[in-house]
Order: structure tokens, then sequence, then C-alpha cells
């Protein structure tokens, strides 16, 4: 890899751009595509193009061989994202979690008492209620949204928008009960069964966790399930 | 821990160190790092990342630190039935490549 390479990459990454670098392995010669647009390296012939794509939608590294010689498509998306919404002791856990399994995190509560620096350092916190912070956001398909506030005035606007996206992960922090009257309002709202049954409602495998950190494992552990189970 | 690869070989190139990348491109059966997994190995051989679970770094190491002194970039092959001359071969039965370059 070339240092002008490497920095693209790095800029890339930064900048939270997809990236795909291809190597010709006969010859070591690379190309960096950055959003679907070639940035460095020689033009790649039009016969990789679908796989170039198929690896950034799959986020799958692949090699193959062709015509033209012996290839390696490595993807370098944006990491995965996670939308915590509540401030609350549980996300003080599963927030540094999240971040060791690679998410880019963002805490969610208008409250500032709870979504403050001194609890959440480095974090990004924003302070707008959970259905205009979730319009920002906008989620997507690499993203997971989990609210732990257990009120309805503020995890309800979040789920809402979250139904509305096509985040791979919705979860909702509360009791069986608690979860029953969410499902309830929702219905309400005008979600479906199918809709709603997107929401994993209470969050977490039940691991029996009591503890906050616990709980946030239960949370990661199953997050990680729905990400890594074949779709 | 950081796993930011490539970010740490931007910095050890800042720090005037020469540096090598060592990337998973294709396993068969099972092994422990994805294809795309990635290796960083400073000339003072620091590390950073892993290509598998710690079962060929010490080869790749070796490897690295010649094309840090100018070797070519280099395919390697790990596997349980391994003709090569490689001494290190993966306990889980699983085969991987593993492509080696400096990065200059």
């Amino acid at each position: 890899m070339t240092p002008a390479v490497l920095e693209a990459l790095l800029a890339a990454q930064k900048a939270h751009r997809p990236a795909v670098l291809v190597r010709r392995l006969d010859d070591n010669e690379q190309t960096l595509i950055v959003d679907g647009e070639r940035t460095t390296g020689p033009l790649l012939p039009p016969s990789l193009d679908t796989v170039v794509q198929g690896a950034v939608r799959n986020d799958k590294s692949t090699k193959l061989e062709t015509p033209d010689g012996s290839w390696f498509v490595q993807v370098f998306n944006p990491p995965l994202r996670l939308v915590v919404v509540g401030a609350v002791h549980i996300a003080q856990a599963l927030v540094p979690m999240a971040q060791l399994a690679g998410y880019a995190v963002t805490v969610v509560d208008p409250r500032r008492a709870f979504a403050a620096e001194a609890r959440f350092p480095d974090v990004p916190l924003v302070h707008d209620w959970p259905d205009e912070a979730l319009d920002a956001l906008a989620p997507d398909a690499r993203t997971a949204v989990v609210t732990l506030t257990h009120d309805p005035k503020l995890d309800d606007p979040a789920l809402t928008r979250a139904l509305h996206s096509q985040a791979f992960y919705i979860a909702a922090l509360g009791s069986k009960k608690t979860h029953a009257s969410r499902v309830q309002r929702l219905h309400d709202a005008g979600f479906d069964d199918t809709q709603i049954a997107r929401i994993h409602g209470p969050a977490g495998l039940n691991l029996g966790a009591v503890s906050p950190a616990e709980i946030a494992i239960s949370v990661m552990a199953q997050m990680t399930q729905v990400l890594r189970s074949p779709r | 821990m950081s796993d930011d690869v490539l970010g740490t070989i931007q910095s050890w190139r800042a720090e005037g160190k020469r540096a090598a990348l060592a990337t998973v491109i294709n396993t068969w059966g099972s092994s422990p790092r994805p294809v795309g997994s990635q290796l960083g190995i400073a000339e003072d051989g620091a590390m950073v990342g892993s290509v598998s679970g710690g079962c060929i770094e010490g080869a790749v190491v070796t490897e690295a630190l010649d094309i840090i002194e100018g070797a070519p970039a280099k395919l390697l092959t790990f596997g349980v039935s391994n003709e090569q001359a490689w001494d290190v071969g993966l306990a889980c039965g699983g085969t991987v490549e593993v492509y080696v370059e400096a990065i200059p």
C-alpha cells in the first residue's frame, strides 16, 4: 500500500465515507474507490463493478479471479452506529461496550442532567427530543436503536421513528408488562403486528441480568446475534 | 485496545518508523478472523490488530520485518497440511492466505 493510498483511505474513514480498495495481486496495483468514485489508482475492468458494489452492500471483502488477473476487493465501510435513547445508568455501561465492539455511538436525552459530559466523556450527546434527534441521525441498515428511558414520552417518539427506518436492531428496555402497554400504544398509533415485532422488548437476551453492566451485556449480545444472523 | 490498524500505522510513520501491513485475503474452513482482517507491524516489532487468534502472528511478523527491510511483498499461506517451510499452522484446522506488504 502506498502512502498516498493509506492517506486517502484514512481520510475516507474520517469522513465516514464507504471505501473499497481493489488490489491486483499479480502486480499489487491498487485502486481506491470512495463513495463509488475512483480516487486513486488505475481504471478497473468493468467486470469488477458488480463485485465491488456487492462487497460494499454485504460489507464483505472478497478475493476473485478474472481473465485480467487475481484481485482482492477489500471493504472499508464506516462503522456500525448505535443510537442510545436515555442517558441512564445502563447507558453508561452499554456505550463503552458498544464502542469496543466497533460501533459509533450517539446518546440522545433531552434531560441535560442525564446526558451530561461528565457521565459520558467523549461521547456525542444530543439533547433534542428523540423524534427530532432520530430524524437528524437518519438510522440506516447499519444502525441499531435502543431505548432505555422507561418513559413513553421519550421512548415512543424514538421507536416510532426507528420503525420507519431500516435500522437492523430496535430494542426497548422495560418489563414484559411495560412492553405490552408499549405494543398497545403503537397499535393505537397505526403500526401493525409485523412492524411492532421488529422491536426487541424487553431488550436483550434473557441472561438473568441484574446490574446495569449485565443488562448492557444482554443487549450487546442480542444486538450481535441479530447483526450476525443470516437475513 | 485499538483496532485502528491503518491509523496506528500512520502514527508509526509519523514517528519515522517503517511499517508493514498484513491482510487476510482468503480463508477456507474454520478460521479465526474473517477476510479483510489486518495486522500492522512496525520496524521495532510493535503490532496492532490481528490476522488469526494468535496462531500465526509470530510467523507473519518475521516475514513482515524482512519485507520492511526491502524484501518484496508476499502472499503467505497457513494451514494444517501445509507442505511449505512454515512451522506454524492453524490449530483450528482452517487455511488462511495472508498478503504482507511494506508501507514505505
